[in-house]
């Protein structure tokens, strides 16, 4: 009966491993300083453009003030060729661009998490499957069809674009998940939870995937630059309607007035430049520290 | 350890065996052409019993091993699961045998899923399958299990994650998990053979104790006779060679009375504190120390390039059909069938 009793004190004290996560997670966060620089910069800009806009006031064209420089009174980065502030516009235009980044590589990381760990693990007719669909969306040109799309149809919603984007750029990933878990399926551990009867989709996704899940948030967070890249590629070449105001719509405008060619029009063209990079930057910095609050082995350190 | 004869008495009983491993071969097709990596094995399990398979690597006794536990599908012959065939079966009888067979493997770095605690490792199976209800009930046959394989206290290591812990606690935890559903058999292959002596022996004794208390049966393959003496004195052990068992009987007439000329080299390569002792014994019995390829083995017996024993025309004409030399004991070997074995004189020695 000791035995009992020793167990006993075991269980009460099992209540207490899972002691603050969050702070476990905070403490992974700033044991790598760039990813902590990177989890600042994308926490301050998804701040800003998400609250931001409810205290911004309405810009107007203006014609008396159009071109200002930077630092101009009232007018901390200048105004754009309508005399319309930028940096309102900047607060206000990174919401849609944000969402759609991280909405689309939502999109094609979960596709390419789902078909690709089952098609690695099942193999087979699944495989052969995954692997043709996944070769026949790869060679389509992603940007070329946008720019028909955009062409034939109101690309104006910002989901309907996510979608979009997200479901052309599934395959790179997708075939990269496949054979992680190729490797990963002949581990030991898998085996052993397979004579353990635990079930496909269970051994799949929690005994399999999340010794994958740094590899799966870094190419998530390359999947958010290559959709932000995508969009404001297409706002830029004017293939998406330009209505409302977001990053890439300023780029160009900026680039159609002819901004670069205008000392005091910088400011204008390089803000939302400025901005993208920034964000792309954040997000790349971030995943190390993402990488060291997922791997337990990094975790002790 | 009075318990000498039980193994030959369960035998005389007549009762049906656990698992049975009939005429069992796996073929593997390579570049160089078909590789029999086990041949014509048969093998039994008798519940509660220890079946040791010994051989150098490469023998098959791991392809064996994972025919056994239903791992890999054999090219010829049957595995039988309480009498009936795991590639036949329905549904639930073949979750009955998956749950009922356990293995334990070699790498303890390797069998343990680095992302998850010895908690959640050890708690998955329990709940998956309603062995408990509920993740404290769970939690607390966890603790029990991790005392069972000598973890104490088991509260400081439920928390932890396998690369916090040691290689042979490590295997601990391997046992504690194969433990989970209450398996029939647990295969044990070459579970000790990474792990620190001092530790190796600590582990042995500990699956010693799980085999007398909990009445698991045991397939246990090891390349090193010594630690097949040690585990299973009072069971059976299979000698194999290039994918063939070469000799098979009560472990105890193995170590003492081996046969078959492979056996009896297996033996004197065992070394001797006594370093003149080793010197003398064993040494240049063998004609050749190469081990033949797999895919292109001797003709007639697979020993014969090596063997002593070796007689022209016999041993390199068929391949030797494994006879009974002696009570419960045969060997594949045309020289022992045909002068006989001898009689076994068999020591019960105290287990080292």
């Amino acid at each position: 009966m000791t035995e009992a009793a020793a167990t006993g004190g075991a269980v009460a004290a099992i209540g207490t491993t899972g002691v603050s996560r969050f702070a476990g997670i905070m403490h992974g966060l700033r044991r790598s300083p760039a990813g902590f620089i990177g989890f600042i910069i994308v926490a301050l800009l998804v701040l800003i453009t998400a609250i931001g806009p409810f205290f911004t006031p309405a810009v107007e064209p203006n014609v008396k003030e159009i071109l200002l420089p930077f630092g101009s009174p009232g007018h901390f980065l200048g105004t754009d060729n309508e005399g319309k502030d930028v940096l309102i516009q900047m607060i206000d235009g990174g919401r849609s661009v944000i969402f759609i980044g991280f909405f689309a590589a939502a999109i094609s990381t979960f596709i390419a998490i789902v078909f690709g760990s089952l098609a690695a693990y099942l193999g087979g007719g699944t495989d052969s499957v995954v692997t043709t669909a996944a070769d026949v969306v790869l060679t389509v040109p992603t940007i070329v069809l946008l720019a028909v799309l955009g062409a034939m149809f109101k690309l104006d919603s910002p989901i309907l674009l996510a979608i979009l984007v997200g479901v052309l750029s599934w395959p790179v990933l997708t075939r990269a998940v496949r054979s992680q878990v190729l490797s990963l399926r002949e581990r030991e551990f898998v085996e052993a939870a397979k004579l353990l009867d635990l079930g496909t989709i269970r051994i799949v996704f929690v005994e399999i995937l999340p010794n994958m899940a740094s590899f799966i948030l870094m190419n998530f967070m390359i999947g958010v630059t290559n959709a932000i890249y995508a969009l404001v590629g297409l706002y830029l070449l004017g293939l998406a309607p330009l209505t409302g105001s977001n990053w890439g719509i300023m780029l160009n405008r900026a680039w159609i007035a002819g901004a670069i060619f205008n000392d005091d029009s910088l400011p204008f063209i390089l803000s939302p430049i400025v901005a993208i990079i920034l964000l792309l930057l954040g997000l790349v910095m971030m995943t190390r520290s993402l990488e060291e609050i997922l791997n337990p082995r990094l975790r002790d350190r | 350890m009075t318990a000498t004869d039980t193994a030959p008495a369960a035998k005389a009983e007549g009762r049906t065996p656990l698992m049975t491993l009939n005429g069992v071969s796996q073929v593997f097709d390579t570049k160089a052409g078909p590789i029999r990596a086990c041949d014509q094995v048969n093998l039994s399990i008798n519940p509660g019993e220890v079946l040791c398979l010994v051989g150098e690597s490469g023998s098959g006794k791991t392809t064996a091993a994972r025919m056994a536990a239903g791992l890999a599908k054999p090219s010829d012959g049957t595995v039988a699961y309480n009498g009936i065939d795991i590639w036949s079966m329905n549904r639930r009888d073949f979750s009955t045998f998956r749950r009922g067979v356990q293995y334990v493997h070699q790498d303890p770095y390797a069998s343990l899923n680095p992302t998850r605690t010895i908690l959640q490792t050890i708690t998955a199976p329990l709940l998956k399958h309603g062995v408990v209800k509920g993740s404290k009930a769970a939690a607390q046959r966890a603790a029990e299990l991790l005392a069972k394989v000598d973890m104490t206290p088991p509260e400081s290591f439920l928390s932890k994650y396998p690369h916090q812990l040691s290689g042979g606690q490590r295997q601990r935890i391997s046992v504690a998990r194969a433990l989970t559903l209450d398996p029939k058999i647990i295969i044990a292959d070459e579970s000790t053979s990474m792990l620190d002596v001092s530790i190796r022996i600590s582990v042995l004794a500990m699956l010693g104790r799980l085999r007398d208390e909990l009445g698991v049966g045991f397939l246990f393959i090891t390349h090193d006779l010594a630690i097949a003496k040690y585990f299973g004195w009072n069971g059976n052990t299979a000698v194999m060679y290039l994918g063939r068992i070469v000799e098979f009987g009560p472990t105890q007439q193995i170590i003492n009375a081996p046969t078959h000329p492979y056996t009896r080299a297996l033996i004197d390569a065992i070394p001797e504190p006594d370093p003149d002792l080793t010197k003398t014994k064993g040494a240049g019995s063998l004609r050749s120390l190469e081990i033949p390829s797999l895919a292109h083995l001797p003709v007639g017996c697979s020993f014969h390039p090596r063997c002593p024993r070796f007689e022209g025309g016999l041993c390199d004409g068929a391949v030797p059909e494994l006879i009974t030399v002696r009570p419960g004991q045969s060997t594949a070997c045309h020289v022992v069938a045909r002068d006989g074995a001898g009689d076994a004189e068999v020591r019960d020695e105290p287990v080292a």
